[in-house]
């Protein structure tokens, strides 16, 4: 018994330095590769002056609006809030265009547009369900409700596939799940997380098989739909990752945590490629999306910051909200982007 | 930093779940040796396990107990899963009760999820130790010897007595204690996988300058069709209310707008992603005949992203469509890839036609494409296209405008339309069944 104690604490031994020279190594590889920094992009021409205005105030919600998300005609959106309700809006005309759906409990924390744009998927305290949208303003929307994801905490987000038939959702019990909507089965399961996921998006890739992941580890897992592996993984915040958002190449994506930055990460290059933050801003970001060459993030301290992608600075600072921004996205075509906030509306 | 209010506590939020006793009482009336689920000995790899139960006979049991159907049934067993009450013996990743002859075993209450112990990490580290994947063991030194240091000595010690009291165990206990421990930590603390690091390292990567230098190329190129950087003609709707940009844009206009076709030649994903692009490449295949390859993406594509019940039945039509030897729209691709997707389509799932599909695809982009846009077809349509004049509405057209805003065409319309649309050409599309025809003819002869 003796001998085995001693080869087991050699064994340990050995291990523990292997595994220790083998994540420097990967660091160093990683370093190798990063020849510049933004010395591309000072050749590029600065952005003039931005004008944005609040084009529409939603007012509607009785509580605070937890998540919004676009329909791909552009101008239709959905949202949910703390009171339990769910509202389908046509912003443009600002007309709420569905009896709102009231939920059976107040958790709705992830709300997402099918891309047919004849569907809604909420997520509710651990359950996801899809509401099929009708013209018929007197249909009871609740009775044609369609149960589809099951996990064993919160559902923090959702969102559909490339068709109204797959559902993506990500939880606080550390997973995230592929659904299949018509039959409500599990698809694809995704473990790797070691604390609570709160955000996902699909990556607009040709393939369109993967997908980012954000949580409470602070790290950032890029996962591959088919196999269920996480193919990469990115640990440079300090805090939760709120909010992740693929750059529409599909090349690189970008996260907003707690600890008020947000970064841009390149998946060729497997690396933070830049970090958008300044010595004024303490508060968290809640969400990020981005546009051509600009990334939008909304923040806990009521504001929304505008910065320029590739050079790193500051465009324009955006304020409106009388509470915490806890959702923003840019419309399908880009022509404008949405806010919801705690202060019950979307701008 | 912030408050988090919004965000339950993860384990407080699991304690709090007053379901998880009544879960309980109901595993415990499961294992009533009188009315509840009668376990057998069952062999697994070699060595027999005992009290296993399949799971079909738990989805009865609950059905006929709670008086539901058998798909509740199954969802409910499904939580017993998700929780730790019940585990498998195959497949015990996948945290779901399967309605067939796949083998499960009830959990110790030593592992239930209510005891009051909180998943330690100490406990994960030794667990850790004793019987998972060698390669695991590696990596996670890191975090043990950050987090434990000071608890090192301990762990080992901890370590070297379970070890030695597992070997005196014997081995159809050890089984089944290992399987036991194995499944509390896969509901409460998912395994990292760390060949992880291994893969990473060997993973091909890019250098920053030249990542950098393609996201400032995608920039350039897509400067002028963002709205923030560039006008959108006519105009903005959210700026000027008229929605006339929507409308010339729309999935089905005769005529597309100049920037809308512009786009299509910046690669073929933006061709295809487009809907009116396609159709517009679907004319120029026509000409050339070569239409099955692109009919081929197109159907790979509704495989992928389809319900699950429908999958056999398109694979299915996808083989005898594109290729089995001798098929009307026969798709010409390497016999290697060939062979694997036909090999493939004996068990066919959502992603059995990726590698010929990818083939395809590179195969449209490398040669179909660049023809396309040399061609008469794509000439045509730039010239043809529309360079809608910028609206300058006064400040009392805008005024009118705000009060006069068009509602629109609700999706659900729109869908059906397509759907429609849809089943019109593939009703012309489909290729004539020369046999039928012939034995029709001959019939009435």
């Amino acid at each position: 018994m003796a001998t085995q104690e001693v080869q087991l604490n050699e064994t340990l031994v050995h291990l523990k330095t292997e595994s220790e020279s083998l994540k420097s190594k990967l660091e160093e590889e990683r370093a190798k590769l990063h020849d510049v920094e933004h010395q591309v992009a000072e050749k590029v021409e600065g952005l003039g002056q931005f004008v944005m205005k609040t084009r529409r105030t939603l007012k509607g919600h009785g509580n605070k609006v937890l998540c919004m998300d676009w329909c791909k005609d552009k101008r239709r959106i959905v949202s949910s809030s703390q009171d339990g309700k769910v509202i389908v809006w046509d912003a443009f005309t600002t007309n709420k265009q569905e009896h709102a759906v009231t939920m059976p409990c107040t958790w709705v924390m992830a709300c997402a547009y099918a891309p047919s744009g004849c569907a809604v998927a909420c997520g509710l305290d651990n359950k996801c369900s899809v509401y099929p949208l009708s013209l018929d303003k007197n249909e009871n929307l609740a009775a044609k409700k369609k149960s589809v994801a099951m996990h064993t905490n919160y559902l923090s987000a959702c969102s559909f596939t490339n068709s109204d038939m797959q559902i993506l959702t990500s939880s606080g019990d550390g997973t995230c799940a592929l659904w299949d909507v018509e039959s409500g089965q599990l698809l694809q399961s995704f473990h790797g997380h070691a604390a609570d996921v709160l955000c996902l998006d699909l990556a607009p890739s040709e393939t369109g098989n993967t997908f980012v992941s954000g949580g409470c580890d602070k790290k950032a897992n890029v996962w591959d739909m088919r196999s269920g592996q996480c193919i990469q993984s990115f640990e440079t915040h300090e805090s939760d990752i709120n909010s992740v958002s693929y750059y529409p190449s599909g090349d690189a994506f970008a996260s907003g945590s707690d600890d008020a930055t947000c970064r841009l990460y390149d998946l060729r290059a497997d690396r933070e490629v830049a970090i958008y933050s300044k010595e004024s801003i303490i508060f968290g970001v809640s969400s990020v999306d981005f546009s051509l060459r600009l990334l939008f993030g909304g923040y806990n301290d009521y504001t929304i910051n505008v910065w320029d992608v590739l050079k790193g600075t500051r465009v324009s600072i955006l304020f409106g909200h009388e509470n915490r921004v806890s959702t923003l996205r840019v419309s399908p075509d880009g022509t404008a982007f949405c806010t919801g906030s705690w202060d019950h509306t979307l701008r | 930093m912030t408050i988090r209010t919004a965000r339950p506590d993860r384990v407080q939020h699991f304690r709090r779940l007053h379901c998880l006793k009544k879960l309980e009482a109901i595993v415990v009336e499961m294992q009533d040796p009188k009315s509840g689920l009668k376990g057998s000995e069952q062999k697994l790899n070699v060595t027999t396990i005992p009290h296993v139960i399949a799971g079909k006979d738990i989805i009865a049991w609950i059905a006929n107990k709670m008086k539901i159907t058998v798909e509740e049934a199954q969802a409910f067993g499904t939580m017993f899963v998700a929780y730790g009450y019940i585990y498998a013996l195959q497949n015990h990743k996948k945290l779901v009760m399967c309605n067939d002859s796949s083998l499960y075993r009830f959990q110790t209450p030593y592992f239930w999820p209510t005891q009051k112990w909180v998943a330690d990490d100490t406990d994960y580290e030794l667990t850790f130790f004793n019987f998972l994947h060698p390669f695991s063991k590696q990596a996670h030194y890191n975090r043990l010897h950050k987090w434990l240091f000071h608890k090192w000595d301990f762990i080992v010690m901890q370590a070297t007595e379970q070890y030695k009291a597992s070997r005196e165990r014997k081995k159809p206990d050890r089984v089944v204690f290992d399987c036991q421990e194995r499944a509390y930590w896969i509901v409460n603390r998912p395994p990292v996988s760390n060949m992880f690091y291994q893969q990473a390292i060997m993973r091909s990567k890019v250098k920053s300058s030249v990542s950098l230098g393609a996201l400032v190329k995608y920039i350039t190129t897509y400067k002028n069709h963002d709205p923030f950087l560039a006008p959108c003609l006519p105009s903005n709707p959210w700026q000027t209310d008229n929605d006339s940009y929507w409308n010339l844009n729309m999935r089905r206009v005769d005529v597309p707008t100049k920037m809308r076709v512009e786009r299509w030649s910046f690669s073929l994903f933006e061709l295809l992603t487009d809907l009116r692009g396609r159709d517009d490449f679907k004319i120029f295949l026509k000409k050339e005949f070569s239409g099955e390859n692109l009919a081929f993406w197109e159907a790979a594509e509704e495989l992928k992203w389809g319900t699950a019940a429908s999958m056999s039945t398109k694979a299915e039509t996808i083989f005898k469509t594109f290729l089995a030897p001798g098929a009307p729209r026969w798709i010409n691709i390497d016999g290697r890839t060939m062979g694997l997707t036909v090999k493939g389509l004996d068990h066919p799932h959502r992603y059995v036609l990726e590698a010929a599909q990818t083939h395809v695809f590179l195969l449209m982009k490398k040669d179909t494409f660049f023809r396309y846009l040399k061609s008469p077809v794509y000439k045509d349509i730039q010239k043809k296209s529309l360079n809608p004049q910028p609206h300058n509405f006064s400040q009392a057209q805008l005024e009118q405008n705000a009060q006069n805003r068009s509602p629109g065409i609700h999706p659900t319309i729109l869908w059906k339309q397509e759907e429609e649309e849809k089943a019109k050409a593939a009703a012309a599309a489909a290729p004539v069944d020369v046999k039928a025809m012939m034995s029709k003819i001959d019939r009435k002869k």
